[in-house]
């Protein structure tokens, strides 16, 4: 039962932030300022955790071809596709669920603490449009370049770790990555991207926007957004490569 | 003026708000006193539209506010400035930026036009060199009067206040009690003061209403409060026996029985 009443109580935080913005600017400008933070923000550990990922699946991908019959170029293939279809969007978003989800839901509850939300509201603003949607809008446009950016990284992590260890050549590698590749793994990719970004920017959002209480509760609401928005990550991709693939 | 008509207000099977009724005029700081969760917050709220009231009405000059739409409420909040009981300044955001933020979002005025009237506005409250730290960095009292800024900066008609001295020494909370009152008569608007704060009630008391578990109990002004013989207001105003004697002090000296300039020297010796 409380599943329903907190799935309803979602949807019409959603719901709610459909209005015409009080000022276009303000709300653009809102926009570029939570583009900034979630995609500048995250791409630090976004590139850590991308070229580690590459190097490692690199790796371990050759330590399990272990027949003389299969070429080394096929490393480079297996290694691309598993960052292109799997590792870049999903662990990259599981990382950034945790990174952006509890800082959105923590600036949110803040503000809902100290009645900054309050106070925005008696202005006449409609806060669910105002402090929600950018966020959420932001982390559409953003996560998508992010996970992009991962895979590239990702694939050159792996070659870089295939030529150190000396594992396979560049050329290998770098043969091997164009064999067989199918674009449509792309678009799967970007698919995913963009259905977890929503449910990383929206669900710490609701999680944020709706605290109660004081100091404990923001912390409260934090973990819950980033352990909900997880789970709703691991499920969405088994949902969408069930579909899609 | 605003006018509330019997309103009420629940949560759940308890009843916070049970059918109050009073009218706020313009040009007075109106006060909202009572003990700790006697449901002064809740009116207040109910107010300003934070909190759907279960029945009853709230007229802002003559107009329904739970007979509005949204439009016309968003259009009604504009004429509303309140300071906040934690001045709910926005972290992110300088003094400065703070005090423009509703004249970006609302006018179309250009930035050397904002600037001006944020510029003024922080002079008024008497804050002249804090334009560029973050409320982080400045006091309490300050707070409150970035908090002040930001309420008039649209010229409001109606000033919501929710308890203004908490967390301020007795000092400062005199100066933020004048500084309130003085806004109210320059900019002629409705103040609504939510305090339990006994020097405000003195002070700037010119319309108080008193409220007992969710009750109206009393209602008059800061004169009237001293020969009042409400036995539940006088416990809650004059709680401790120093206010007593001051009450006592203070009756005979408007009944003119002790001299208001006495020496205090001659007396003491």
């Amino acid at each position: 039962m409380k599943f329903f009443t907190e799935f309803g109580s979602y949807l019409l935080t959603l719901k709610g932030m459909f209005s015409k913005p009080e000022n276009g600017k303000m709300y653009w400008k809102e926009f570029m300022h939570q583009c900034s933070e979630i995609g500048i923000g995250a791409l630090g550990i976004v590139a850590i955790i991308s070229m580690f990922m590459g190097a490692v699946s690199t790796l371990q991908t050759a330590y399990q071809l272990v027949s003389p019959l299969i070429p080394l170029s096929t490393i480079a293939q297996i290694v691309r596709d598993t960052v292109i279809l799997e590792f870049s969007p999903t662990l990259v978003c599981i990382v950034l669920a945790g990174v952006v989800g509890s800082k959105i839901a923590s600036e949110l509850g803040n503000m809902r603490v100290s009645e900054q939300i309050d106070a925005l509201e008696i202005m006449g603003i409609n806060t669910k449009s105002y402090l929600i949607m950018p966020k959420i809008l932001a982390a559409i446009v953003v996560i998508p370049m992010l996970v992009v950016i991962s895979a590239v990284l990702g694939i050159i992590g792996g070659r870089i770790a295939g030529t150190l260890t000396g594992i396979l050549s560049p050329q290998a590698f770098d043969k091997g990555l164009h064999q067989y590749f199918k674009p449509y793994n792309v678009f799967f990719a970007l698919a995913k991207a963009y259905t977890f970004a929503f449910i990383i920017a929206s669900i710490p959002a609701f999680y944020g926007y709706n605290v109660q209480g004081g100091a404990l509760e923001i912390g409260r609401a934090s973990t819950r957004s980033v352990v909900v928005s997880c789970i709703l990550v691991l499920f969405a991709d088994y949902l969408l490569s069930a579909l899609l693939l | 003026m605003i006018e509330v008509k019997d309103i009420k207000k629940g949560f759940g099977d308890k009843t916070v708000i049970k059918g109050v009724s009073s009218v706020f005029q313009t040009g007075k700081c109106n006060l909202i006193i009572g003990t700790s969760g006697s449901g002064k917050t809740v009116m207040m709220k109910c107010l300003v539209g934070l909190f759907e009231p279960d029945s009853g009405q709230i007229l802002y000059d003559g107009r329904n506010f739970s007979e509005m739409n949204e439009e016309q409420r968003k259009e009604l909040r504009q004429s509303i400035g309140m300071l906040f009981q934690g001045s709910a300044l926005f972290d992110s955001m300088t003094v400065e930026q703070n005090v423009m933020f509703p004249l970006d979002m609302f006018t179309k005025s250009t930035p050397a036009e904002k600037q001006k009237r944020v510029d003024e506005v922080l002079d008024r409250v008497n804050l002249k060199d804090a334009h560029k730290k973050f409320p982080a960095e400045i006091s309490g009292g300050m707070k409150k009067r970035v908090g002040i800024a930001r309420a008039i900066v649209l010229n409001p008609k109606y000033l919501f206040c929710d308890e203004p001295n908490s967390g301020l020494d007795p000092q400062t909370s005199l100066l933020i009690d004048q500084l309130i009152k003085e806004i109210t008569v320059e900019y002629n608007i409705t103040t609504v003061v939510n305090t339990h704060d006994m020097n405000s009630v003195m002070e700037i008391g010119e319309h108080i209403l008193y409220m007992y578990q969710g009750e109206k109990e009393w209602e008059g002004s800061n004169k009237e409060i001293i020969f009042s013989k409400n036995k539940l207001l006088n416990d809650f105003i004059f709680a401790s026996e120093f206010l007593r004697d001051a009450k006592d002090m203070r009756m005979l000296e408007m009944k003119g029985k002790i001299d208001n300039n006495r020496n205090m020297d001659e007396l003491l010796k």
